[in-house]
């Protein structure tokens, strides 16, 4: 823990999604979570900011080479109080990644917690026999 | 206060002109409410009543235990860190856009705040802090009587 330094954030207000193909059916706006996406030799990991979504509210789903993450987030207005002061705003987050064939699909594994979601993503070894694990439930 | 202009159709000035009808336009814009800038990481939204305040931060990845909160009079202090990756070595980075490292950030209310009232909770990467007005503050109400 040598050196702290002052936090630095790419671009301080969220993106938002833009609309290419299909349009949103919810009538809030969706943001692009903040991502991190590191390798090393086992797997890929992608990190994502998405604060207010917890398991139940995050749907993650992979069609055709394409991962998707979804995540709902239900605003907690306070009750009585009017917003006087907003630097940010409050809604769905959602970002597609295109997966190459090196990942093995089965194997993706998702965490999230205090609205961080972590994705791994395994790699297929090259010559590695695909043991197929069965989880219950 | 005025000066004696040597070139009166100065680019400058037709520029500064330009920039203050800018604006004004974008300033009277209507919208449902205006999003500021946040000066600092991390952002936040304030809510108001006559009792007090609520103060809401997305903090994502941080635990309670790396945020300190302070309140004095009428100002909040929040600071806290959040922490670093751990990834192994031998990493590359595809992308990188979330930050980590120490933030402090200052914010001044327009009363003073009940300082042994004050609750904070984080849920879910949400900080709300919830800041309820000091007794003495608060208006008081004055009779009008009829003579």
């Amino acid at each position: 823990m040598s050196n702290e330094t002052e936090i630095q954030v790419a671009e301080q207000q969220k993106q938002e999604v833009v609309e290419t193909e299909a349009e949103r059916t919810r009538d809030r706006k969706a943001f692009l979570p903040r991502t991190d996406i590191y390798e090393d030799g086992d797997a890929i990991t992608i990190v994502a900011d998405m604060p207010g979504v917890d398991e139940s509210t995050l749907d993650i789903t992979l069609e055709k080479g394409v991962l998707s993450i979804n995540g709902y987030v239900e605003p907690e207005l306070p009750e009585g109080y009017s917003l006087s002061y907003a630097e940010y705003e409050i809604g769905d987050y959602q970002r597609s990644f295109k997966l190459s064939n090196e990942i093995d699909q089965e194997g993706i594994q998702a965490t999230i917690k205090d609205g961080v979601l972590r994705l791994m993503l395994p790699k297929v070894g090259p010559a590695k026999a695909r043991k197929i694990a069965i989880k219950a439930g | 206060m005025f000066r004696t202009l040597r070139y009166p159709l100065s680019p400058w000035r037709e520029m500064e002109r330009l920039r203050r009808e800018m604006d004004r336009l974008f300033q009277d814009f209507p919208s449902r409410y205006r999003i500021n800038m946040a000066p600092a990481y991390p952002a936040m939204n304030i809510w108001t009543n006559e009792n007090g305040a609520i103060i809401t931060a997305e903090l994502p990845g941080v635990s309670p235990q790396d945020i300190e909160i302070s309140v004095v009079n009428d100002t909040l202090t929040l600071s806290g860190k959040r922490e670093e990756q751990e990834c192994g070595e031998n990493v590359r980075f595809h992308r990188r856009e979330r930050g980590c490292g120490r933030f402090v950030r200052t914010i001044q209310l327009p009363f003073q705040v009940e300082s042994n009232k004050v609750e904070a909770s984080l849920e879910k990467g949400v900080l709300k802090i919830s800041l309820p007005r000091a007794e003495t503050d608060k208006p008081r109400k004055i009779a009008v009587k009829a003579s």
